[in-house]
């Protein structure tokens, strides 16, 4: 048995690094100081045992050549091809997903197009005060969850960096901090809250409207209720954002995937500077998965855009509502995808999904899902953060390295990124002669 | 008649266990419900383990019904995955995202079936 200490967890926005996991005889037997679904990754589940293309209905075992061949023919030969997911893999593969969708013309799209897409786009319109999970444990003696609820789907967000976590300047946890939570519904972390608002569903933008009017000092305007919320928790809790001295509010799907989308973040963001007239305040968004907002990096540097970048013109088109994935579907624009650690079977709109699974589609994924059951080429990879290692970047925008625990004769996504690019290469080389 | 909600859909712990795992009956039992309030529940005359339609103006799934004491009245919550994205909206009024959350649905009782993954995606294969 050999214990490894360290370990930069592969799930979520968190990207916890101090995990400790027992392996032996090349298997994860135990994992220490995970929450329950980064334990559940790490302790892995059933694989797609080999690449595979569909014949007649059914997917047929192959191997990794003839599926790279294949997968890099219908690349080749699509006129309006997708390149979709990217958040569930490091870096590296990215790098190389980019250059894959210069050479043939495609769209690149990440899950943040399902996701934080929104709030990228208040970030780009507003910009974004905010500070690293450092921060917000050292110093944040008053923590907003807002649309978003940390106990489901970032376990351990509230014991290593927000409410629970012991800081530099709070030594005391939680007795030193107070947490307010905004949702919709009672979740386990509302229950948890000092002061918890439940705002109706749709209503958002109007309750931060409100806060802000209060913080600018204008409550005279503010009615006695603001989207289900009482104008006297309104008064409350921005009394709570004034007295701090550091503070700061994460916000999740409940605002991104509501009425309003990226004017509900561009409200929340001003929220965050009103609340600067008397003191620090911050804002962060609660990034999915471990490496949504490494593509976004990745994607940034490689063409001047973050996600939903078209490359069929020569030169790179950002226009999300046009170039998102979601919309490309509907309008049924694609004749080809490319779906990497990502499940947009499971996770895209019923009327999305319609269109993918009538059109050719190469899935590249570790595990097999809703999108396997559609896709014409399957191939398996190697589980990033368990038996490959590549660069990540956390919630915060801070990098980190996955590292390899264990051994795998599966190819990672980037070596499979680069030799689909070669096939493409050498078949855009034969077409040109 | 069914009961007219707000449907919204959302991670889970049980849902975020079985993301890599979606062919499983556990991801099944994970995802594939509907967790409304009691008064709502009562409304439809509906008791938990028993199946519910979902409908919505972009379709209908039927899933399993369950309480959720944190749901107030008239909002029902489907964790997110395949069933809930049976009936959410994929209009993304020009902004790139779909409307996950907020959607004006009905709940009633029924005696269907809840489909199985492999049958529910069968469906877009049509």
């Amino acid at each position: 048995m050999v214990q490894i200490t360290d370990v930069v967890c592969p799930l979520c926005g968190c990207v916890c690094d101090d995990i400790v996991v027992e392996v032996e005889d090349n298997r994860v037997t135990k994992v220490r100081g995970a929450c329950a679904v980064g334990k559940s990754k790490l302790m892995g589940h059933g694989r797609i045992k080999s690449p595979a293309i569909r014949e007649n209905g059914a997917l047929k075992d192959c191997s990794y050549d003839e599926a790279i061949k294949k997968a890099a023919e219908i690349l080749a030969a699509a006129r309006r091809p997708l390149l979709y997911g990217w958040s569930s893999t490091v870096c590296e593969a990215a790098k190389v997903g980019v250059e894959l969708a210069e050479e043939i013309g495609a769209v690149i799209d990440n899950t943040a197009s399902v996701c934080h897409g929104p709030s990228v786009l208040a970030i780009q319109d507003v910009g974004l005060p905010s500070c690293t999970l450092g921060e917000v444990k050292n110093r944040a003696s008053l923590i907003i969850y807002w649309g978003s609820n940390p106990t489901s789907a970032h376990g351990n967000h509230m014991k290593r960096y927000s409410y629970i976590s012991k800081g530099y300047f709070l030594p005391g946890g939680k007795k030193d901090r107070k947490l307010v939570v905004v949702d919709v519904r009672e979740t386990k972390t509302a229950k948890m809250a000092d002061k918890f608002l439940r705002v109706e569903p749709g209503k958002d933008y109007l309750v931060f409207s409100a806060l802000r009017a209060i913080l600018y000092g204008y409550e005279d305007v503010v009615p006695d209720e603001v989207g289900g919320v009482s104008k006297k928790d309104l008064l409350e809790v921005a009394s709570m954002m004034k007295e701090v001295q550091f503070g700061i509010i994460f916000f999740g799907m409940g605002v991104t995937h509501s009425r309003g989308r990226h004017n509900n973040i561009v409200n929340a963001i001003q929220t965050t500077r009103a609340a600067h007239t008397h003191t620090k305040f911050n804002i962060m968004p609660m990034r999915g998965h471990y490496n949504v907002a490494g593509f976004n990096q990745v994607c940034t540097w490689e063409t001047g855009f973050p996600f939903a970048v078209d490359l069929s013109l020569g030169y790179p088109w950002y226009n999300p509502g046009e170039t998102s994935s979601t919309d490309l579907l509907i309008r049924r624009e694609c004749d080809a995808a490319l779906i990497i650690a990502s499940d947009p079977g499971a996770h895209f709109p019923g009327e999305s999904v319609k269109h993918l699974a009538k059109i050719p589609v190469i899935q590249i994924d570790p595990f097999p899902n809703p999108t396997t059951e559609f896709a014409d080429v399957v191939i398996p990879t190697a589980i990033s953060g368990i038996e490959s290692e590549g660069s990540v970047y956390r919630m915060d925008n801070i990098p980190l390295r996955l590292r390899k625990l264990v051994d795998t004769e599966y190819m990672s996504d980037e070596e499979v990124m680069k030799r689909i690019l070669e096939e493409v290469r050498a078949i855009k080389a034969k077409e040109g002669e | 008649m069914g009961v007219k909600v707000k449907l919204i859909s959302g991670r889970t712990v049980a849902q975020g266990q079985n993301l890599d795992n979606k062919l499983s009956d556990e991801y099944f039992n994970a995802v594939a419900f509907c967790e409304l309030n009691a008064a709502d529940m009562a409304k439809i005359g509906v008791s938990p383990g028993e199946n519910v339609k979902v409908s919505t103006k972009y379709g209908e799934v039927v899933v399993k019904a369950k309480q959720g004491a944190g749901n107030p009245e008239g909002i029902a919550f489907i964790p997110m995955g395949p069933w809930a994205n049976a009936v959410v909206s994929g209009d993304t009024k020009g902004a790139g995202m779909p409307q996950y959350k907020g959607i004006d649905a009905e709940i009633e009782k029924t005696e269907e079936q809840v489909l199985q993954i492999r049958e529910l995606m069968r469906q877009y294969m049509r």
